[in-house]
This record gives C-alpha cells, sequence and structure tokens, in this order.
C-alpha cells in the first residue's frame, strides 16, 4: 500500500530517532521499581482480597514493606521468605499474615535464587492460566475471523449489571468491541477498588471481578453472534500493572495503556508511569492483550492542523516502547483521531491524509482511530453527519479500531439508540464503500499526498528535536498537547524506588524469559 | 406576544421527537408509541418510522404539534449583563485600570477529567478562531487542568492571589457538577476569599441561572468563548472596587 509517495528514509529516520528516545527512557525504567508494579507481582502470585478496612492485600503488604523493609529489594523476596519462614502455603500465609496483624518485614531475606524456587509453583499457575487464555482468544479468533474495521463502542453506566444490558445491545446491533469506561478518577487512585460495583460516576469501577462478569456475558453473546466480542478497559494511571495483571487473569483484549496520555492528561509523574508502562505492557505482550495508546488525545487539546505531527511523532515513540515490552504491531493499538474544525476548507483531505499516513508508516498496527468530539455540539444532526464523514476516512484507510462517534457527544452518556444510529451510520458506510479504497489513488503531489509529507516531515524535525532534549525534558517543555509536565511532578511520585543490586521480580525476570525464547 | 413551534407555516405547532420503547415492534408498539405522543399533549402525532434496535426494544420517530401557545412576555431569565467586548477592548479595559496584570485561575475540578471546556476559554489557542485567555495582554491565566480537587485549586487560587476563578464541568452524572461546584464554594467561603475572587463556572450543562443559584457569579453555557467571559470578569471586578472605593 503506498498512495502517499513517502520517502521510506525519511520514515526509518523517525523509527531510529524514536528508539534513541526510547532507549534513553528504557535505561531509566530498567533501574527502578514502582509500588504498581510490586503490587502486580503480588497479584500475579494470587494474591488478591481485602482487609478488615478494604484495603487490597496488594496494597497492604506492598505498604508494609515500604514502611519497615526494603520495597528496592523487590516484593518477591519478602513474600518468599515469609513463606519459608513460617513453612505456610500463600494462602496460609495470608490468612494468618490478616488475623495477627504482623509485618511480612519480621523474616529473615532468601537470595535470589531460592526466592524464584519458592514462588515457582505460584508464578507457574498464574502463567498457566493467562497462556489458557490466551489460547481460548485464539480459538475464538479462528473459529470467528475478525473484519479489517472493528467496531468500537462505549458503555459506561456505572452499574455492572447495568453495562452486561447495553453491553449485549451493542454487541447485537453490530458492535465488536465493547470498552467499559472507569469511574472518573480511577485512574488517579493509587490502588484498584475490589469486587463487584453497582455505583460510579461517569463510568464503572475497573475490577477484576466486574471483568470477570463482562467477559463471560461477552462469551455467551460471542458465541451467539458467531463474531468474538474484545473486551476494553482502561490500565493507564496509578494502577497500570495492575490493571493489565487483572486483564490477563480475565481475559480481556485490549488495554488503553499510555504512560504519555497519564502524564499529559492525569498529571501522573512521568518517572512512575513510564516504569509502571513497561511492566504492564510486557504482561500485554505476554498476555496477548491488544495496547491501545491515547496521543489522538492531543488534538482535543492543541489544535488538529498544526499540531498532527505530534500525533505521529508520538506514534513513532510508542511503537518503539512497545516493542522493548516484546509487543508484535499486530498488538500495538496505536492511537489518532479526526478532530479537524469542519468549518476548515478541505478538511476532509487533511483527514484523509493524516489517516493513510498513519496507516502506511504503520502497516501492521491495529490502529485505533478516534472520532470527533471537540467540533461536535448540541446539534445531533450535524454531529451523525461529521461521523460520517469519520466513518468514511476509517473505510477508505483500512483504520483497525473505529471507535463509533455518539451524536449526543457531550449532551449525556449514549442512550441506546444512539449506540444503534450509530453502528448503522458506520454499517452503511462500510457497506457501501466496501471496494472503494482499492479504487482510487492520490494525485501526486495533490492536496492529500502534500499534506501527508508535510507531516511526516514535522514529526521527523520534532522526533530530532526529543531524542536530543530527552523524553523527560522535552516532556518538561510541553512538546505534546501544548502541555508541560515536570519530571518532579505530578501524581504518584512517592511510589518509585531505584532498584538495590539484590532486586528480584520473579514475573518480570520470568516472562521476559519467555518473551525473548518466543 | 404567543409562540408555538415552527414548522413551515406559523403557529402549525409542529415538533419532532425520538424514542425508544421497551417493546418488539409492532402495530401494537406503534399504537403504543402513538399514546405516549398523545399524552404528551401532541396533537395528530403520526410515527413515520419504528425500526427494532434490540430484541423487545423499538426505536421510534414521531412528529406531531402542540395545541397550546406559550406568551414570550412572561418569559424571563437570570442573564449576564455586560455586553462582550473585543479582545483588544478587553485589553484596553485593564490597562486603563490596573497597572497590574488580572489572574485567572482555572481547571476542570473534581474527578472530572474533560479539558475541552477550560481548555476552549483559556488555552493561547482558544476555540474556533478566538483566542484563549493566555494571549491576553494584562491577563495571567493558569490552566490547571483536569481532575483537579478543590482543596488544590482553591490553594493555588491564594497562592497565584487570583482575581478570578474559573472552573469546568462536564460530567452532570447523577449531579455529581453540584455537589462539586457546591463544595467549592464553601471551601472559599471557609477560607474566606469567596469575596475576593469572582468565581465563574461553565461547562455543557451549565446556565447561569444555575451558576447564581449555586453561589457563583456567573455561569457560561455551550457556545461561549473567552471574550465572553473575560468581558464579564473585568467588568465585574472593576465595578467591585468601584463600590468598595465608594463604601
Amino acid at each position: 500500500m503506498n498512495k502517499l509517495n513517502l520517502d521510506e528514509a525519511k520514515i526509518k529516520a523517525c523509527r531510529d530517532y524514536a528508539n534513541i528516545i526510547a532507549d534513553d527512557v528504557q535505561k531509566f525504567i530498567d533501574k527502578h521499581t514502582t509500588k504498581s508494579v510490586e503490587r502486580s507481582v503480588l497479584r500475579l502470585l494470587g494474591v488478591d482480597g481485602i482487609d478488615e478496612f478494604g484495603v487490597p492485600l496488594p496494597n497492604r503488604i506492598v505498604d508494609d514493606v515500604v514502611e519497615n523493609g526494603q520495597i528496592q529489594l523487590g516484593i518477591s523476596r519478602y513474600l518468599a521468605s515469609a513463606l519459608i519462614a513460617t513453612k505456610m502455603n500463600l494462602e496460609e500465609f495470608l490468612k494468618y499474615y490478616l488475623e495477627n496483624d504482623i509485618s511480612i518485614c519480621n523474616y529473615s531475606l532468601i537470595g535470589k535464587e531460592e526466592t524464584f524456587l519458592v514462588l515457582k509453583t505460584y508464578y507457574e499457575k498464574t502463567f498457566t492460566r493467562i497462556i489458557e487464555n490466551k489460547l481460548k482468544r485464539q480459538k475464538f479468533l479462528e473459529i470467528y475471523p475478525r473484519k479489517k474495521t472493528d467496531l468500537y463502542v462505549i458503555v459506561a453506566t456505572g452499574n455492572i449489571d447495568e453495562d452486561v444490558i447495553q453491553a449485549i445491545s451493542a454487541a447485537k446491533a453490530g458492535a465488536d468491541i465493547i470498552a467499559v469506561i472507569r469511574s472518573t478518577g480511577q485512574s488517579l487512585l493509587d490502588y484498584v477498588p475490589y469486587g463487584k460495583t453497582t455505583e460510579g460516576f461517569g463510568g464503572t469501577y475497573a475490577t477484576q471481578e466486574n471483568f470477570k462478569i463482562m467477559r463471560k456475558a461477552l462469551d455467551e453473546v460471542s458465541q451467539e453472534l458467531h463474531r468474538y466480542i474484545y473486551l476494553v478497559n482502561y490500565a493507564s494511571g496509578l494502577c497500570m500493572p495492575e490493571i493489565a495483571s487483572m486483564g490477563a487473569l480475565e481475559r480481556l483484549d485490549v488495554l488503553l495503556n499510555d504512560s504519555i496520555y497519564g502524564i499529559i492528561f492525569r498529571d501522573i509523574n512521568m518517572q512512575r508511569t513510564f516504569v509502571d508502562q513497561y511492566f504492564s505492557r510486557l504482561i500485554n505482550a505476554f498476555s496477548g492483550i491488544i495496547i491501545n495508546t491515547g496521543e489522538d488525545n492531543y488534538l482535543t487539546t492543541a489544535d488538529a492542523v498544526e499540531e498532527a505531527h505530534t500525533v505521529t511523532a508520538s506514534q513513532f515513540i510508542n511503537e518503539a516502547f512497545a516493542k522493548k515490552a516484546y509487543l508484535k504491531p499486530e498488538l500495538m493499538g496505536l492511537g489518532h483521531a479526526f478532530e479537524i474544525n469542519p468549518e476548515v476548507e478541505d478538511s476532509f483531505l487533511l483527514e484523509l491524509a493524516h489517516a493513510e499516513l498513519a496507516r502506511e508508516i504503520f502497516p501492521k498496527a491495529v490502529l485505533k482511530y478516534m472520532p470527533p468530539t471537540k467540533h461536535i455540539n448540541g446539534n445531533i444532526f450535524r454531529a451523525y453527519q461529521q461521523n460520517a464523514m469519520f466513518n468514511m476516512v476509517t473505510t477508505l484507510t483500512g483504520q483497525s479500531i473505529h471507535l463509533l462517534g455518539m451524536m449526543t457527544e457531550a449532551i449525556h452518556t449514549p442512550y441506546m439508540s444512539d449506540r444503534y444510529l450509530a453502528i448503522k451510520n458506520a454499517e452503511m458506510i462500510q457497506k457501501t464503500m466496501k471496494s472503494l479504497a482499492e479504487e482510487i489513488s492520490f494525485k501526486p503531489g495533490g492536496i492529500i499526498q502534500q499534506r501527508a509529507h508535510l507531516v511526516l516531515d514535522e514529526a521527523l524535525l520534532l522526533l530530532k528535536k526529543i531524542s536530543k532534549r530527552g523524553m523527560f525534558n522535552a516532556l518538561s517543555d510541553g512538546v505534546f498537547a501544548q502541555t508541560k509536565r515536570g519530571i518532579y511532578n505530578g501524581k504518584g511520585l512517592d511510589g518509585v524506588f531505584k532498584k538495590s543490586e539484590d532486586y528480584v521480580n520473579v514475573i518480570l525476570e520470568k516472562m521476559e524469559e519467555f518473551l525473548n525464547e518466543n | 406576544m404567543r409562540i408555538k413551534p415552527y414548522g413551515d407555516t406559523l403557529n402549525d405547532g409542529k415538533i419532532q421527537i425520538s424514542f425508544t420503547l421497551p417493546l418488539k415492534k409492532s402495530n401494537r408498539a406503534i399504537a403504543a408509541a402513538k399514546e405516549i405522543a398523545y399524552e404528551m399533549g401532541l396533537i395528530d402525532p403520526s410515527v413515520v418510522h419504528a425500526e427494532d434496535i434490540k430484541e423487545g426494544f423499538c426505536f421510534f420517530v414521531v412528529y406531531g404539534s402542540v395545541g397550546f401557545s406559550i406568551d414570550y412576555d412572561k418569559i424571563k431569565i437570570e442573564e449576564i449583563s455586560s455586553k462582550t467586548l473585543s479582545k483588544e477592548e478587553i485589553e484596553r479595559l485593564i490597562t486603563s485600570n490596573y497597572d497590574r496584570e488580572l489572574v485567572f485561575v482555572g481547571a476542570s475540578t473534581g474527578t472530572d477529567a474533560h479539558t475541552v471546556g477550560i481548555d476552549a476559554i483559556m488555552n493561547m489557542k482558544g476555540f474556533a478562531g478566538h483566542y484563549g485567555l493566555e494571549r491576553y495582554r494584562g491577563i495571567a491565566a493558569y490552566n490547571l487542568g483536569s481532575q483537579v480537587q478543590n482543596e488544590e485549586f482553591v490553594k493555588v487560587a491564594i497562592e497565584k492571589q487570583a482575581d478570578v476563578l474559573l472552573i469546568s464541568q462536564t460530567v452532570t452524572q447523577k449531579d455529581v457538577h453540584l455537589k462539586n461546584m457546591i463544595e467549592l464554594v464553601e471551601l472559599l467561603e471557609t477560607e474566606q476569599i469567596r469575596d475576593k475572587v469572582i468565581l465563574i463556572a461553565g461547562g455543557a450543562r451549565i446556565t447561569h441561572e444555575l451558576a447564581k443559584e449555586l453561589g457563583y457569579d456567573a455561569g457560561f453555557g455551550p457556545g461561549s468563548f473567552a471574550e465572553d467571559v473575560a468581558s464579564f470578569a473585568v467588568n465585574e471586578l472593576i465595578r467591585r472596587r468601584g463600590e468598595e472605593n465608594a463604601g
């Protein structure tokens, strides 16, 4: 596919700069751990549940070590040492730990090799479960192959039972992907709520139990419809790797997983979230979960024409980070969006150029394409037309994950009929324009080609600049979404720790080992 | 003046509605949709479209006319009285009245993650060709972004010695915005700075009337731009200073 006549050398140069940027950050990542990384290790070793105050056990144990021990040695060593010293299994120990209100730091610490030995049964059990999940998904996909473009809709009632009803109705109307929006503000919680929830604002809490409930409902409807319905949730935030762990355990298919998004739009500390992102993406790679990145959001804050290249640059960087975490292109849902003001003349051509550019630069990626939101007003009829144009761009450029635009955007959380009409809008365009993309080529040197070349040139310049400044400094300068974030500012910095020489993370090491071999 | 909705003839009273009923499509379901329209007071309702959108749920498009008219002269609303000035006029107004910059602090507060509203008003670029407050000479604009807790917001307001506070609320599910907006007023009162600032709310579902009711000085709904907000705020600051001096 080469409709834009892009300069391959420039694309390669972009990738090279992106790799330099990612290498630099990875050096920092490899030397650090975070509270949420350590909590994820516990979760993946089988620690779950809450104490009598409702505090999740992974939080309680990690905080115990932060307070009374040295978390920079890794939670793996503390847990293994406790199991050896008490001669208990995990379940017995957790009960004992809670009932006697003791510290996990009371036991003499064992070494690295022994830690692996003690914890082997637990991580192997989890790995088996995750691999079974992966196989189950693969089996589904073999029986029900996917279309070129998946239609993605959101449910957000706050009540998981209500979400299930909405999700089933959306799937039956034609949706391929269901995302359960999180309760507003969950990304800033430094713990994951526990159990089934039926109350939330602007969305439903991401909890392992809620994941399980929705997965079960979607599996049933998948079998009924002969289409495997993907389940999406959101990991970006202070609990990125924990949510990835839960997603792996409950067979989510897609996770929003982007630290740059968290830094810019949630003011999460960059050190914290880059470290979290690596571990969470590693878990995603191991589990076969597609990541979605959030550069599309830059255009909700910054101008979609002037800042289009920041999206492209960010996609290159996200690709480089994803590769470091062993994610294959098929699991890279790089984001972009249709956000140009429709008052701009020829804006449809510009959107087409941007979307085609992303498709040609990342031919194998499962690109996530976001609908117009910024220039949608209360005129639902106008919004329906904007969404139709957006749907056309997707069909013409073969986007993979297509978020449906709602005509009632910014009015209310969608009614059942809003979602239905959105799906029908997209389906009509997909059907009536099915082969149009193959029939058309872009005029050499015309508006579309020129626009794509310009955006690529600007992305290249920006990547060069970021690679010189380093990612941390560049974010402090405000390169993305015109938002400046300091290296030592933002939420969650107190949860970052420099690893000791004797640090052990059994899950990280075993997953890296597995992914290196496979 | 008495008025009715306008379809294609004055006083025909025509309106269009659409809704879903938890019924499978059938002639009886269509009759039920018509009955809903009758109960709404529509004359000659006509169900022009019915379509199953899910098992047991049917979507309808209905036309009809209303039989009543309303007296437009009796409609009274709470409206922002200040005239909207241009960016340049506002800048001149500031320089001729103050020898310092006016400080505007804004955020999408509480758990609200939406920044489109506050960005449209504050960011350099603005929205739809209307520059944001950051670009105004004479205004120091601090956009704190989204999900700023009220406590944090008030802290910054005090630090920066804010003249004007702008809060944006987009999520209105279960009236979460009302609770959050009231909490901010209470907090400002506790800190004894409520009277020292102009407090303005904005958002897709915010009206001036609602904002006044909650103890704000003004509220701006959809379609408001930086100059609308700045015109009100600057004029109000000048008016209050005049009052103080007189008092």
